[in-house]
């Protein structure tokens, strides 16, 4: 069946309104393009490693989750919602349970590249039948826009300001969803908000519904540590798609595919300058930190195209 | 009529494990619990139980795992000791304040640094604040008895719970141990019918929310009173394991605490090497006597200041040190009970002993009733904040 945006919108939406996420954010548009991916008939145990996404939702005695909903920790979405679907096999098997129900672990950057990391890998390792969403914002957002592994070269943060000696993060971008495919899971995408979401619509069904561990990673902007005018968070996601920035793909079975091929690759520049964690580039002495970003973005997709049978 | 074995504390709680067949287990090896998985991977693998058991990567990810399946309606097991426990620390806080009951067997180590595998109690003493009931073996048959007891606590009160045993000292010696029929253990322990679960079949449940200032001490408070509850359910579940077989559990155990005129309080398997020096010392018609304490959480406050009331000297045994330049754990909780009660009359000193596996022997506890007698007699304790059998 067709992907259709407007069928898609007719199901009812399971995480509500009335949250505390702010204007123009990525996460909760991913979540709940996420949840939509399911069939309605299907229950799903969804569990937030601790992130804005989580402090914003779920505020006592107030939850926006409509399906069951657990919190741990910062750290541990990966093996909390292992534990869960453990559970759910142990009572599967002793005839305890007999609704059909989806396991859906929600985290942040931080929470996933970073501190999540060891019990993200155990999930995975382990073939959990679970996807892993990481909505990657690319720094610490929920404490005030900290650097992270996921944080791009040269980008300001609030612990890589952009200094008169030190211009921004010195590394680079930690590529996790290679990581993720190199543990052998099923399916991996890359993905964020294009034109009618059907890229990641059709890459959250298919990660739910494939047998075993699925990672998902969506860009997800952030308008307080991207900088950008709220309305502007899709012209921003499209901009990281056709500089080739945020490449889309999918991984199954260890094949990669190419999800898009910007039909003019744009220069980096134009992504890089709607967003003032980036405007120190463009001043005048700094044009060499756009130059090494521009070939940073050209090395990764060549070698993508390459993964992909594109060349 | 119970089944006579010969068993490990390791073997013995893996043993009451699989008679129990929880649902899930989590579990990451570490020195000196490590038996506990692997004898019970081996009766998963071998179909003897149908418990899913999860390798994971890490003992933080061990409780994590715990906590999503307890939280997802099912009886989740661990077993961890020493940095394992420590490294669990946070989850222990979660587990608790989810008031979840899951079941965490604990063989006792010393924490690092220096590095060292043996026995003492700085790992349980470390988390004795995390909010889970903790329950200590002085034997082999007390670690499998109060392991079969745990879950009815536990989820009498919605709370986690720990059954420790010494690692090594019990976890690892082989000792007699009577062992309880699969089908009276089975209707012992019942099954586990949470009222509310993420997979309950009613309604779905969020757990685990962001609590504002408006609402964090309330969740604290009905928290602490769980703690409370859960005297009496221990007394009464010990009560009926009594029952069942003849070997009674209560919050402490007195032994020759009738007319003593000096006692230790002491936790573990050292209250059987004192057992033993106190025989020795009684048979010199010295009163020298003890005071067990087998839950320390919930702490038997009221019970142990109506045991010293009387008696003119004591010593509270720490096999951890807290490091305040002052004194142990168990001597700070005993004279704050005594304090509470208005007990002023017994003499009270601390000695932390037995730290990283030093032997603790039958004339260590005689020298500590020899010093107990001196300050009786003398009515002065010198210093309170001692270290036993060490080189200074």
């Amino acid at each position: 069946m067709s992907y259709n945006l407007k069928e898609e919108l007719k199901k009812e939406d399971r995480l509500s309104g009335g949250h505390r996420m702010c204007a123009g954010c990525g996460s909760p548009i991913a979540v709940r393009t996420v949840l939509r991916a399911l069939n309605p008939e299907d229950k799903a145990v969804v569990c937030s490693a601790t992130s804005c996404l989580e402090v914003s939702t779920f505020m006592y005695p107030y939850t926006a989750w409509k399906d069951s909903f657990i919190h741990n920790a910062f750290e541990n979405a990966g093996a909390t919602i292992s534990g869960v679907e453990t559970a759910y096999k142990a009572l599967k098997k002793r005839g305890k349970l007999d609704d059909t129900y989806k396991f859906i672990a929600f985290g942040g950057d931080g929470g996933t590249y970073d501190i999540g990391f060891q019990s993200l890998s155990g999930a995975m390792e382990r073939g959990h039948d679970m996807v892993y969403v990481c909505y990657d914002n690319e720094a610490y957002m929920n404490t005030g826009i900290q650097r992270s592994s996921s944080t791009p070269h040269f980008a300001d943060t609030t612990t890589t300001p952009a200094g008169s000696v030190i211009p921004g993060k010195l590394q680079k971008k930690k590529d996790l969803t290679k990581i993720m495919v190199a543990h052998g899971v099923p399916y991996a995408a890359q993905t964020t908000f294009m034109g009618n979401f059907s890229d990641i619509s059709t890459k959250a069904h298919k990660a739910i519904y494939t047998p075993g561990a699925a990672f998902l990673n969506i860009m997800a902007p952030c308008p307080r540590g991207w900088r950008y005018p709220t309305e502007k968070l899709m012209e921003v996601t499209k901009l990281a798609v056709e500089t080739c920035v945020w490449p889309l793909y999918e991984v199954i079975e260890g094949k990669y595919i190419l999800s898009y091929k910007p039909k003019t690759k744009l220069p980096i520049t134009e992504y890089l300058k709607m967003q003032g964690r980036f405007a120190h580039m463009f001043k005048k002495g700094n044009e060499w930190m756009i130059e090494e970003a521009q070939q940073e973005v050209d090395r990764n997709w060549e070698a993508l195209l390459a993964m992909c049978g594109e060349l | 009529m119970g089944i006579r074995e010969r068993l490990s504390g390791n073997e013995a709680i893996a043993f009451a494990m699989k008679q129990i067949n929880p649902d899930v287990m989590g579990a990451f090896p570490i020195t000196p619990s490590t038996e506990i998985p692997q004898y019970f991977s081996t009766y998963v693998d071998n179909g003897q139980v149908d418990t899913e058991f999860i390798p994971v990567e890490s003992e933080h990810s061990a409780m994590s795992t715990c906590i999503g399946a307890q939280a997802a309606g099912c009886r989740a097991i661990s077993a961890t000791s020493s940095c394992g426990l420590s490294y669990m620390t946070e989850m222990l806080y979660v587990a608790a304040s989810d008031r979840l009951p899951i079941t965490l067997a604990v063989s006792c180590r010393a924490l690092s640094g220096p590095i060292n595998i043996n026995n003492d109690h700085s790992d349980a003493m470390s988390v004795r604040d995390a909010g889970w009931l903790m329950l200590f073996a002085e034997t082999n048959q007390e670690a499998y008895d109060n392991y079969l007891q745990a879950m009815r606590i536990g989820e009498a009160v919605s709370l986690p719970i720990m059954i420790c045993q010494d690692g090594f000292i019990t976890s690892h010696a082989i000792e007699n141990i009577e062992l309880v029929e699969d089908e009276k253990v089975k209707a012992f322990v019942g099954e586990y019918k949470p009222e509310h679960a993420l997979l309950g079949k009613e309604n779905p449940m969020a757990v685990g929310a962001y609590a504002t200032p408006v609402y964090y001490m309330e969740a604290k408070r009905a928290q602490a009173q769980a703690m409370m509850d859960a005297k009496d359910v221990i007394k009464k579940v010990g009560a009926e394991f009594a029952a069942m077989t003849g070997r009674s559990y209560d919050l402490i155990e007195k032994y020759e605490m009738d007319d003593a005129e000096e006692a230790l309080i002491i936790i573990g398997s050292s209250a059987g090497t004192a057992k033993e020096a106190i025989r020795e010392l009684r048979a010199q018609g010295k009163k020298v006597g003890l005071i067990k304490i087998r839950s320390f959480r919930p702490f038997p406050a009221d019970e142990i200041a109506e045991a010293l009331k009387n008696v003119k000297a004591f010593a509270a045994m720490d096999k951890d040190d807290s490091f305040n330049a002052h004194c142990g754990p168990i001597y700070a909780e005993v004279c704050a009970a005594l304090y509470a009660k208005g007990i002023f009359a017994p003499k009270g000193i601390d000695y932390i002993y037995g730290l990283g596996g030093r032997d603790v022997r039958v004339e260590s506890i005689q020298h500590v009733y020899a010093e107990l007698e001196k300050i009786a007699a003398s009515g002065e304790t010198g210093e309170t904040y001692r270290y036993l059998d060490v080189r200074e």
